[in-house]
């Protein structure tokens, strides 16, 4: 043995214990332990509570919400922008959930301005197509960080939020629209937008931005805030499972074709009237469930889940939210023992 | 010398695999911590890398194994402590364990939130488990602490295996040794 009982092992064995420590303290600094500034999925999860803290076994934002089933009717004009089958003529199953945007799923419903859809079209093919799209014409901030910034503001009152505003101008058109857009008594006659970009891809391998809106069918009967309260605080799950049950409710799925030159990483900044726009289809939404048993509880509305022929544009939001809505999709997996499968009894839900 | 009739070092196909899956499994572990700990748009290539890689890798453990079985592995030295002896046989087994079993946990993990498993390259893999939270919590939560167990196991390896080449100097390094070796090994 050529093994010398004369060297000291001291070296070699600071070399190992660097060499452990070192991979230890990399492996903490990826995983961000180190640094307690970089906002974390967690943190930003964690800023939507509201003051009592989170809704146990709810979704940690649009906790308030309601299932549906129903379908896409494709029309084929679609193809011309991307090859996803979801665009060939036919008709894809759909399941959606209706919701506000609050933390809170006792909310009343005239408290809440941004309402919300969540949508899932299915095609034979495989493929899936989830979004998440809210009534508002634009998004209220233009960066993921800029939305922490106003979830950390809008709790402290009137001062910090007029220090957010000076730090983010761009909520303004936000609040604006707040401020001034009707409100309705009904999820039927509300739009959703996508407000963030994504990219279409059609067969021949051209790439285009886009963001897509469903217009409501129904016309809007605009009602007031004070109006609408008196309706009680859960009228409008109650209206539209009635509404449903009486007649399927339609939706017209927009596409509109963003031209070069045109913003499309900050859905705060609406594009120029005139952009081309294609009608690719008709929603069509038959049957509403309650959430606590609903089709719709489970599934993450994660927009990042696309088929083939839609990705990711430069729009930051779309990762940023798949990364938060995992986070949320955890916890409340998690908890689901707060939140009971069948209705409590005395639930205003239909 | 005696030492030419068993093998003193692992054939080239197992040495390759270690060596590609060692470097396969780190990338695994810090894109798994960097990945969830970042809402920025590399978000989701990092999630999709995680997702192609570990399903790779579990295509790779099981060409491992198989060689494993043929192949056999050389005998550790013969002036090696009983308790460090069992210790490389044990951990050794722990780690094929974590990466057949780690791989799987994430694809469950997929299939019980009803997320649809799509890796790059357009190549979807149907789901292994039915949509359920309290499966889909169970294997997150083994998921996340395996992946943590995993990289402590591998600093204790990584320890162990410097140990045996500036320490011990045994040649069981040398075994593993990813540069070309001669069939035998010089006087140890
Ligand atoms: C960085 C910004 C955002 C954060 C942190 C955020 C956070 C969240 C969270 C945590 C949920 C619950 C997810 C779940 O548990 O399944 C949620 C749901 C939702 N979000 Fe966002 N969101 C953001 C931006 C947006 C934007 C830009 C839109 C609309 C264009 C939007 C629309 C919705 C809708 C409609 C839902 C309900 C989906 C469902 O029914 O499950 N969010 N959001
Ligand atoms: C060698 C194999 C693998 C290793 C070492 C590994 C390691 C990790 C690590 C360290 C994390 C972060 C855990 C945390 O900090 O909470 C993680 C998360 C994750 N992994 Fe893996 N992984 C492997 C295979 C896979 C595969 C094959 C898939 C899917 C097909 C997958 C899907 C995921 C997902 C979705 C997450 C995020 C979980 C969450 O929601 O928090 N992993 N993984
Ligand atoms: C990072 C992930 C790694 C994994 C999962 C891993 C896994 C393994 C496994 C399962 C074996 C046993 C082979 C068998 O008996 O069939 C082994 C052997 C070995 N590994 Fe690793 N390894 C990793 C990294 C490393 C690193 C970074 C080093 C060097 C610093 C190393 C050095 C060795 C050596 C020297 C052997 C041979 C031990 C013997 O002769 O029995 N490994 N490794």
């Amino acid at each position: 043995m050529s093994r010398s009982s004369s060297r000291s092992p001291f070296v070699p064995l600071a070399v190992i214990a660097m060499v452990v420590a070192g991979s230890a303290a990399a492996f903490a600094y990826t995983a961000g332990w180190l640094s307690p500034e970089r906002l974390t999925p967690s943190r930003l999860v964690a800023a939507l509570a509201p003051p009592g803290g989170p809704a146990l076994g709810h979704r940690r934002n649009h906790a308030k919400g309601i299932c549906f089933t129903g379908e896409f009717q494709s029309n084929g004009n679609g193809m011309a922008l991307s090859k996803a089958k979801v665009f060939t003529p036919g008709a894809w199953p759909v399941l959606g959930r209706f919701n506000l945007a609050t933390p809170s799923p006792k909310a009343a419903d005239a408290t809440v301005r941004v309402r919300g859809m969540g949508l899932q079209i299915t095609t034979p093919d495989g493929d899936v197509w989830r979004s998440a799209m809210i009534d508002p014409p634009i998004f209220a901030v233009s960066t993921p960080q800029a939305f922490y910034d106003l979830l950390g503001s809008a709790p402290k009152g009137p001062e910090a939020m007029k220090a957010f505003i000076g730090r983010h101008p761009e909520f303004m058109a936000f609040a604006g629209w707040a401020g001034s857009a009707p409100w309705t008594s009904s999820y039927a006659e509300d739009p959703f937008n996508s407000l963030n970009s994504f990219l279409f891809t059609d067969a021949a391998g051209t790439t285009r931005a886009v963001r897509w809106s469903l217009r409501p069918a129904a016309t809007q009967m605009p009602i007031t805030p004070e109006e609408l309260a008196r309706k009680g605080p859960n009228y409008l799950e109650q209206e539209i499972a009635q509404r449903v049950a009486g007649a399927p409710q339609r939706w017209t799925m927009v596409v509109t074709v963003a031209e070069p030159g045109d913003n499309t990483a900050d859905p705060t900044k609406a594009w120029p009237q005139g952009r081309r726009t294609v009608e690719v289809g008709t929603l069509v939404v038959n049957k509403v469930i309650a959430e606590p048993d609903g089709p719709c509880r489970d599934i993450n509305f994660d927009p990042t889940i696309l088929p083939r022929g839609i990705s990711v544009s430069d729009d930051p939001f779309p990762a940023a939210r798949s990364s938060a809505y995992a986070r949320s999709y955890d916890l409340r997996t998690s908890e689901a023992k707060d939140y009971p499968r069948t209705p409590v009894s005395g639930s205003a839900k239909p | 010398m005696s030492r030419t009739m068993t093998p003193v070092h692992f054939s080239g196909a197992q040495r390759l695999l270690h060596w590609t899956m060692a470097a396969g499994i780190v990338a695994m572990l810090f894109i798994g911590v960097g990945m969830i700990s970042t809402v920025a748009p590399s978000y989701v290539p990092l999630v999709a890398t995680h997702k192609t890689l570990g399903v790779a890798l579990f295509a790779l453990v099981l060409v491992r194994l198989a060689l494993r079985v043929t192949l056999g592995a050389p005998p550790l030295p013969a002036d090696l402590p009983p308790v460090m002896r069992l210790g490389a046989v044990l951990s050794h087994w722990a780690l094929y364990g974590l990466m057949i079993v780690m791989p799987l946990l994430g694809w469950a993990m997929l299939s019980a939130a009803a997320y649809p498993v799509v890796l790059f390259g357009d190549i979807r893999l149907p789901p292994i488990l039915p949509q359920s939270d309290s499966l889909h919590t169970l294997l997150w939560a083994a998921h996340r602490w395996l992946a943590f167990a995993f990289f402590a196991l591998i600093l204790l390896h990584v320890a162990a295996a410097l140990f045996h080449a500036l320490v011990r100097r045994d040649g069981v390094f040398e075994a593993m040794s990813p540069l070309p070796q001669r069939k035998t090994m010089p006087e140890r």
